[in-house]
């Protein structure tokens, strides 16, 4: 039987102290009040006094309620029993049924050895031209989606989870809007990939702390599927509803702020979720796609900043598309050389006169002269934004190739799209 | 190494990675000490000491430490093991070998396992140098064994104080690091056992030598913008900022493989796990061409990537240094690479931010600055005593918050360095490989060439710059075609010299010879007066005359087809030449 405490002696933001003796560092506890029991977890030891984060919020706690320290840290199951679960971010059940205890693991594992880590080689095809043409995703990369509120952030991780070639799907939501989180239940329900689906659901009139926990969990339970052999595709949004929570924990905590009130170890903290992306060399792979909505589109916006700094390249999601230019996959050169030949080539070709396109909207627009060129670039570049950008284009890799020689072909002369001339013999239509 | 009984206290407070300890004996600044967990030790740092508590940075997760835990002082400070066998190695910050820890603790990082630096079971040819008799004093030559293609020095270790007179040495032969391979005894009649390695703490510079030499020589990288425009000098320092996405790893990669350098120690230093695999599994494979072995036979690399403990992340660019330095006392120079020196800041901002000190700009700590230039002022081109010379050559990558330089962390590093080469986000997005931006960077050592060509090219780069600048207002009509001549000059050699590709076996490194040859060639159309009065006709010559000098740098220096490619870009030239006439 574990001792109770009683003797809650400072309560402030979502933090509490109590008086008690050989509690461990990041410990949990539960705490229980007028409002009923809530989990926390030790944050500070400093002699007798112990800091704990209430994970219901410390609402309702009153100086005289109780504590009990639980001896073990924050754990999830990592069984098969989990596959088609809605959790909250406590772990406990969200869909009224019941609770899975079986092989508990611990949530925020040590670092994965590099020495065990494989170079990525597969691609994962998402039947999105704007990335598996342009910016391939690879199994094992970390890749954030940059976006502003309103974007179609969310449709755009549904729709890779429900395309891509993975095992499993994890799906960590933070600060969600309970609508959202409808619809991703809804749409992976619709096409049958519930099954495949664990998730766990921070909503946004959840308590913040609990927020926290969220990529902690559903990263443990993607490196559980992917210790056993199995590709798991990990899907985590708004990390900046994460990093918010961060912030409000570290000033509640009197830490000394270091860039617009975030705390100064955010870099570490974000980095210690990324880093979980990983190819095992002799198991499976988690690839890690995350929403950072950027306050004020400012991509210098510290959580943005750090992220682009940790992650494997950025989509860009503005507008409804994936833009081309920022936009980046840093590991598309380990894939797309082993695609088909063209790949290389179309991508170069198209993005650059995509480029000159964007210019020749500038003169126009400044009312300069439209030569012959320019003309064929407005005629190349609506195409491109139409069949190409469109979130609404739904076609494989290959197709997507051939689409492309058809649109430079329809626009354009052999000689004007500067590709390799034995290239162009082989793909250029009607040869 | 515990030489006396440790001494054992007890913690009082954990916050974070930082615990802090009430001690009733004396600490030391900077001890080792270890913290007792469950079965673990977790090894710690004391950084401050304050009345009768001593507060420690713990490089490990905190996880599950108790007040009243037990905590084991060592009286050491933080040192590395240094002796044959570091060449190859791939260690974390604290010197682990990784491989031998991913045979033991399989895929994770288990905490609290630290495992010998050097293999202890491998046997080396020894020869010995010193005789019996002799007087040695700390850094001496006692013998060498052939470690790859160097010849390792075993020396008397640094830390010995006073003159040793040699009792006995070791035949050659095959011995481990641990035989004793020589006895020495001081003035007090103290007799100590020399084997082939030694300790030496990592934040302190290993001071054996002669003097400190200005450097001069250049350091060929076998990148031209480097080399040419922005050079770095043995024994010099510098560093390349950039935002991300704009080819630090990159181009330090490329750095770490061509450069001409005896050895190469890679500080992998907060950044993406990935990134140190494509290292690890590719090194190994790669042929070193100035040696024709393995590449990894001249690099040591030290990987503390962003996830694993942040207070290690700090020690591992000291880490780094030591064993750079180590080597540079064989007469040997050494190149270390760290990427990045401001995810190292960081761990600084990140422990004074858990000591509660007084922040200083942006929150890092007001001792930022000192701390840099403490690092780079390690590097340096040094006479040893006996006379050779050896250097240690640092270049730092800095990842500015949001891409500006005016923040804390790149500022005091270009207090301190030779040369900046900044990577610019507006280069990196034209795809202009590498982006190092050639009106902003600046070097303070000596060029590959010649000098007056070189503020030529400068000259028209600049003034490039400047032509295109005016045409985004007034249109190409309105620029003259002088102006607009110039302006083609400056991206012809920005084209066909400052880019780069590094992903081509040929171009992605181009030797000091070919550099100085194809500069010249580069020159004389810079010099160059041209006959042309149409933009679009001139826009052509220089594109072609472009795409003749962009096939030539994929070619071989010693391919026949060299020549050949060489006499069309001539005739070109000539053909213009006689229509100015």
């Amino acid at each position: 039987m574990r001792k109770v405490y009683h003797k809650i002696s400072h309560i402030a933001g979502n933090v509490i102290t109590v008086e008690a003796e050989g509690v461990a560092y990041n410990e949990l506890a539960e705490v229980e009040s007028a409002r009923g029991v809530s989990l926390a977890q030790v944050i500070r030891l400093a002699e007798n006094k112990v800091s704990l984060q209430v994970f219901a919020g410390s609402r309702g706690i009153s100086t005289g309620d109780q504590v009990r320290f639980l001896g073990h840290e924050m754990q999830v199951s990592g069984s098969d029993d989990l596959l088609g679960r809605v959790f909250n971010g406590r772990g406990v059940p969200r869909d009224n049924r019941p609770d899975v205890n079986s092989e508990l693991v611990e949530i925020g594992k040590p670092s994965v050895n590099p020495a065990k880590r494989v170079i990525p080689r597969n691609m994962i095809r998402t039947n999105i031209p704007m990335i598996d043409l342009f910016n391939t995703l690879v199994e094992s990369q970390k890749l954030p989606i940059f976006s502003v509120a309103g974007e179609p952030y969310n449709e755009l991780l549904a729709r890779i989870a429900l395309q891509a070639e993975v095992d499993v799907i994890v799906l960590g939501g933070m600060g969600l809007k309970y609508d959202d989180y409808l619809i991703f239940k809804r749409t992976l329900d619709e096409q049958g990939a519930l099954s495949r689906t664990v998730m766990f659901i921070h909503t946004a009139s959840d308590p913040v702390v609990e927020c926290l926990m969220v990529p902690d969990l559903s990263l443990a339970v993607a490196e559980a599927y992917a210790l056993r052999g199995k590709r798991v595709l990990c899907l985590l949004t708004d990390m900046t509803n994460f990093s918010d929570a961060l912030k409000e924990i570290a000033i509640t905590m009197e830490q000394i702020p270091s860039n617009r009130g975030y705390p100064g170890d955010l870099y570490s903290q974000l980095a210690s979720r990324y880093e979980k992306a990983v190819d095992f060399d002799g198991a499976g792979s988690i690839t890690i796609l995350a929403v950072t909505t950027m306050p004020g589109d400012d991509v210098t916006h510290p959580v943005p900043d750090n992220t682009g700094y940790i992650t494997e390249g950025q989509f860009y999601l503005r507008n409804g598309r994936i833009e081309p230019f920022g936009s980046l996959s840093r590991l598309k050169q380990q894939v797309n050389g082993r695609t088909r030949p063209d790949h290389r080539a179309i991508m170069d070709a198209m993005i650059r006169l995509y480029s000159d396109y964007k210019s020749t909207l500038e003169k126009q627009s400044m009312g300069f002269k439209m030569s012959a060129w320019d003309s064929k670039l407005l005629k190349y570049g609506a195409r491109f934004e139409a069949e190409m950008m469109s979130l609404a284009v739904n076609i494989p890799l290959e197709a997507g190739l051939d689409l492309g020689w058809k649109i430079l072909a329809d626009c354009f002369d052999k000689t004007e799209v500067g590709i390799k001339t034995d290239l162009l013999e082989q793909y250029w239509p009607g040869n | 190494m515990a030489e006396n009984n440790p001494v054992r206290e007890k913690v009082v407070g954990v916050n974070g990675n930082l615990i802090t300890v009430r001690y009733t004996n004396k600490v030391m600044q900077n001890e080792v000490a270890y913290a007792h967990v469950g079965g673990a030790r977790l090894k710690c740092e004391v950084i401050r000491v304050r009345g009768d508590v001593a507060d420690l940075q713990v490089f490990e997760s905190t996880n599950g430490l108790k007040v009243g835990d037990e905590v084991e002082f060592t009286g050491e400070l933080l040192s590395v093991e240094l002796g044959p066998g570091l060449l190859t190695q791939v260690y974390d910050g604290l010197q682990n070998p990784l491989k031998l820890l991913a045979e033991q603790s399989g895929f994770f990082l288990q905490r609290g396992v630290y495992l010998r630096a050097l293999d202890r079971e491998k046997k080396w040819p020894f020869t010995p140098m010193a005789r019996v008799g002799e007087n040695a004093v700390a850094g001496d030559r006692l013998g060498s064994v052939p470690e790859g293609i160097i010849t390792h020095y075993i020396m008397l270790p640094f830390s010995w104080k006073g003159s040793w007179r040699i009792d006995s040495i070791v035949p050659a032969g095959d011995y481990t690091i641990d035989d004793v391979i020589a006895v020495v005894v001081d003035e007090q009649g103290t007799r100590r056992n020399v084997t082939m390695t030694q300790f030496w703490p990592v934040k302190i510079p290993i001071p054996d030598y002669a003097e400190k030499l200005l450097p001069e020589k250049t350091m060929v990288t076998q990148m031209r913008t480097i080399d040419t425009f922005f050079p770095v000098a043995v024994g010099g320092t510098f560093c390349t900022p950039g935002p991300f996405g704009a080819g630090k790893t990159v181009l330090q990669h490329s750095i770490s493989r061509y450069a001409e350098a005896d050895v190469v120690v890679v500080a992998a230093c907060g950044e993406r796990a990935g990134e140190v695999v494509e290292i690890l599994r590719e090194y190994p494979e790669l042929e070193d061409p100035r040696t024709g072995r393995s590449l990894m036979d001249r690099s040591i690399i030290i990987c503390n990537t962003s996830s694993m403990p942040v207070a290690a992340r700090e020690a591992s660019v000291y880490t780094a240094v030591t064993l750079a330095e180590y080597y540079r006392q064989m007469g040997l120079n050494t190149l270390l690479l760290a990427d990045s020196t401001s995810r190292w800041a960081q761990a600084l901002r990140e422990m004074s931010g858990r000591l509660e000190e007084i922040p200083g700009e942006e929150s890092f700590p007001a001792y930022l600055e000192s701390r840099i230039s403490d690092f780079y002022e390690r590097a340096g081109l040094v006479k040893l005593r006996t006379g050779e010379l050896g250097s240690v050559t640092i270049g730092g990558a800095v990842s500015p918050a949001g891409g500006n330089f005016e923040e804390p962390v790149t500022q005091a590093t270009l207090k301190v360095v030779g040369a900046f080469l900044g990577l610019s986000r507006e280069r990196s997005d034209a795809r202009r490989y590498p982006a190092i931006h050639p009106l902003d960077s600046w070097s303070k050592y000596h060029s590959l060439v010649d000098a007056e060509k070189l503020s030529l090219a400068r000259s028209i780069l600049a003034r490039g710059s400047e032509v295109n600048q005016m045409m985004k207002v007034i249109g190409e009509e309105g620029t003259s075609i002088d102006d607009f001549i110039i302006y083609l000059k400056s991206e012809y050699l920005d084209y066909v010299f400052l880019q780069q590709n590094t992903f081509d076996p040929v171009d992605a490194c181009t030797s000091a010879d070919r550099q100085r040859y194809i500069f010249d060639k580069v020159c004389a159309v810079l010099e160059s007066r041209f006959p042309f009065t149409d933009k679009e006709e001139a826009r052509r010559w220089f594109l072609e005359l472009r795409q003749l000098f962009l096939d030539w740098n994929y070619i071989a220096w010693d391919d026949p087809e060299f020549k050949q490619q060489e006499s069309a870009i001539d005739k070109k030239l000539a053909d213009v030449a006689a229509e100015v006439e």
